[in-house]
């Protein structure tokens, strides 16, 4: 896998194609509560490019998109964004992600629930990305590494 | 459903994973596997459930096929044949 005999047809490509499957995965992300999609898909979708430069670019010349050692503290951030979206709610006096609840102001309820939403769906789509990239990560490196 | 495209769709499906069970040549089951759940994915299209179709899509035919080639290059065959 780390050979140096690389495409260069292979690396043109997949370097050309990156940044078009992250805007079409922040598109569904961002659109997921009005259509088919949201934070999973998405974050698979962001997940995959990256792995995409992994295979073709090498991981050295990769790691300028997403570097190894930000998997886990994304993961935990992500992670950390959808809890704090319930707890806030449930601390200001509803249930657990009741979307209406949230400290925003001069929004409507149903505003509210659009921003909750959207909020779990930022969350998520870190989450997935980084513990993705991660299990890719930890499977190359191989057992002993840690 | 109204555009009558489960059974050649089943059966290609049905096909996808005869082919991937007989392969000796794991990468190439790997792809083929990749093609199993692109297949499934389109059949989850078909019966209008929009959203499996999407994930299926993204992680069945995306993420787990490239779990599949790094693990096949981190492995090697003991058996000739």
């Amino acid at each position: 896998m780390t050979s140096s005999s690389r495409n260069p047809i292979l690396i043109t490509a997949s370097r050309l194609l990156a940044p078009f499957i992250q805007l079409f995965a922040l598109y569904v992300i961002f659109h997921g509560h009005f259509g088919p999609g949201g934070g999973f898909q998405g974050g698979a979708m962001l997940a995959a490019s990256i792995l995409m430069l992994r295979l073709s670019v090498g991981a050295e010349r990769s790691e300028l998109k997403f570097r190894k050692s930000w998997g886990t503290p994304v993961g935990a951030l992500g992670a950390m964004i959808f809890a704090g979206t319930g707890l806030l709610t449930l601390l200001l006096g509803g249930r657990f992600l009741e979307y209406h609840f949230l400290p925003l102001p001069d929004l409507s309820r149903a505003e509210l629930h659009s921003a909750g939403i959207l909020l779990i769906e930022v969350g998520v789509s870190l989450a997935v990305m980084a513990v993705l990239v991660t299990i890719y990560d930890d499977i190359m490196e191989g057992p002993g590494g840690n | 459903m109204v555009l009558g495209l489960e059974t050649p769709l089943g059966l290609l499906l049905l096909a996808s994973a005869l082919i991937a069970l007989r392969l000796r040549n794991l990468l190439a089951a790997a792809v083929t596997l990749s093609v199993f759940s692109f297949i499934s994915a389109l059949i989850y299209l078909v019966m209008g459930a929009v959203d499996v179709a999407f994930t299926e899509a993204v992680v069945g035919a995306g993420i787990t096929g490239v779990l599949f080639i790094v693990v096949l290059f981190h492995t090697s065959r003991r058996s000739i044949d």
